[in-house]
């Protein structure tokens, strides 16, 4: 930490990643402690900057932070770290920590204004929903300039400070959609896991694999297929993918009770193709809210139309089962 | 029943517009383009009620009901009548609403 003539505090930074820095990386992407990839709110140097070095402002989360120092490497320039929890700039723009008050506020507290003579702050374009530029302008003095998407293209930005139309647009390709996998298996609700087990002792390890096979289809097949996959909804993209990885299990299940009745041996099958598209459809539902493109009004609506179908396929299927097994069991 | 997304709440009032093009900047799917005088709306079914142009729009020519999208929230509150939360960033790192059971429960507070 340095303290300039005027008496502020001012971080150093570099724009080299250390071992330790994409260690970091792999835990956060797996999301062990979530919120505690985070970096020093406040003001850092970068290289050597002037009065007059460009200012540019990110999150307190660790890939944040550090996609736009390794982005810098090389420059002279300030970074101002907003507090965000140790969230990333779109998230805790949506939320509003990554917002106009708290950048107005950190600009005042790091006396941003006496180290340098411009007044322009290089904002990333996403952190725009939690930014009002104008009335950042208003309370502060500081014009908000929108530079790219993402910080990778900074170099290329700053040298006209123009963004292309393609550096402006967010996309969710294949690997950004593989990347959040780890994230979302880690973090399957526990209610799910102990429903497992649960299932496993009652109905055998077919039965268990016939689950894990459901949620996981939701989980890591889904997104990965997510724009190949018929249909706009979620749910029903959902309800595709796992209808076709119940259908071995429906198979299995016809086959291994060929000494039942041809009623009962369907009533299994059945069970398997009712229970496991509704796990699945719910669990690329909630994807929605991995994704760069859903909107609320779209998944609310998604949630009327399709939740309750999910519900009551899932609830036919255990009647079923119950069903099934006094047929089967109760001498009838 | 095949596709929610037909529609959104974004609201566009063109002669409120000053062609600042704050919207066409900060729309991430190019909903709005900058046009000759006035901004155009060019691809309404893009939109994800992120808000952004409405919170940069300096003459409020733009409205949104804007919001995380996150549908664990939006069943949770529909379940026990309970204001929806915004998502649960709280405890998340890449995106914005991993599934989480802690996200369930925290949201009790």
């Amino acid at each position: 930490m340095v303290f300039n003539d005027t008496g502020y505090s001012i971080k150093t930074t570099t724009g080299k990643l250390t071992y330790g820095n994409r260690f970091d990386h792999i835990l956060a992407r797996l999301g062990y402690k979530r919120s505690k990839h985070s970096v020093e709110p406040g003001l850092y140097a970068i290289g050597t900057p002037a009065q007059d070095s460009p200012v540019f402002v990110s999150a307190s989360y660790t890939l944040s932070f550090d996609a736009l120092r390794s982005a810098l490497s090389g420059t002279d320039a300030y970074i101002l770290v907003l507090d965000t929890k140790g969230i990333n700039v779109w998230c805790a723009a949506g939320k509003g920590t990554f917002g106009t008050d708290e950048l107005v506020h950190r600009i005042e507290s790091t006396g941003l204004k006496n180290i340098i003579t411009h007044r322009t702050l290089i904002v990333p374009q996403l952190g725009a929903t939690g930014i009002s530029a104008h009335k950042v302008r208003t309370r502060s003095g500081f014009r908000v300039e929108y530079g790219p998407v993402h910080a990778s293209d900074l170099p290329e930005y700053m040298k006209t400070r123009k963004a292309t139309p393609g550096m402006r647009r967010v996309r969710f390709t294949l690997r950004d959609r593989i990347t959040l996998i780890p994230v979302e298996l880690f973090f399957v609700p526990l209610p799910f896991i102990i429903a497992v087990v649960i299932i496993s002792l009652l109905g055998g390890l077919m039965t268990a694999a016939a689950v894990v096979t459901a949620i996981l289809a939701g989980i890591v097949l889904f997104p990965i297929l997510l724009p190949w996959i018929p249909t706009k909804d979620f749910s029903t993209k959902g309800f595709i993918i796992g209808a076709l990885s119940a259908f071995p299990f429906a198979i299995w299940a016809f086959n291994t009770t060929h000494d039942a009745s041809l009623l009962l041996r369907y009533g299994s099958a059945l069970v398997y193709m009712l229970a496991m598209p509704s796990i699945t459809a719910f669990f690329a539902l909630n994807f929605t809210g991995s994704t760069t493109f859903t909107s609320v009004t779209g998944v609310r609506r998604e949630i009327y139309a399709h939740v309750p179908t999910m519900a009551s396929m899932l609830v036919t299927a255990l009647t079923l089962v119950v069903v099934l097994v006094i047929l089967r069991y109760g001498g009838m | 029943m095949f596709n929610s997304y037909t529609e959104n709440t974004l609201e566009y009032d063109e002669k409120l517009c000053i062609n600042c093009r704050m919207c066409s900047t900060v729309c991430p799917h190019g909903v709005f383009s900058g046009g000759a005088d006035k901004a155009r709306l060019v691809n309404k079914k893009s939109c994800m009620e992120c808000g952004a142009c409405q919170l940069n729009c300096p003459t409020g020519a733009i409205t949104v009901e804007s919001g995380v999208g996150c549908a664990y929230a939006m069943m949770w509150s529909a379940l026990t009548g309970k204001k929806e939360v915004t998502c649960g960033c709280d405890d998340d790192a890449g995106s914005c609403c991993a599934p989480t059971t802690t996200q369930l429960f925290k949201s009790e507070r």
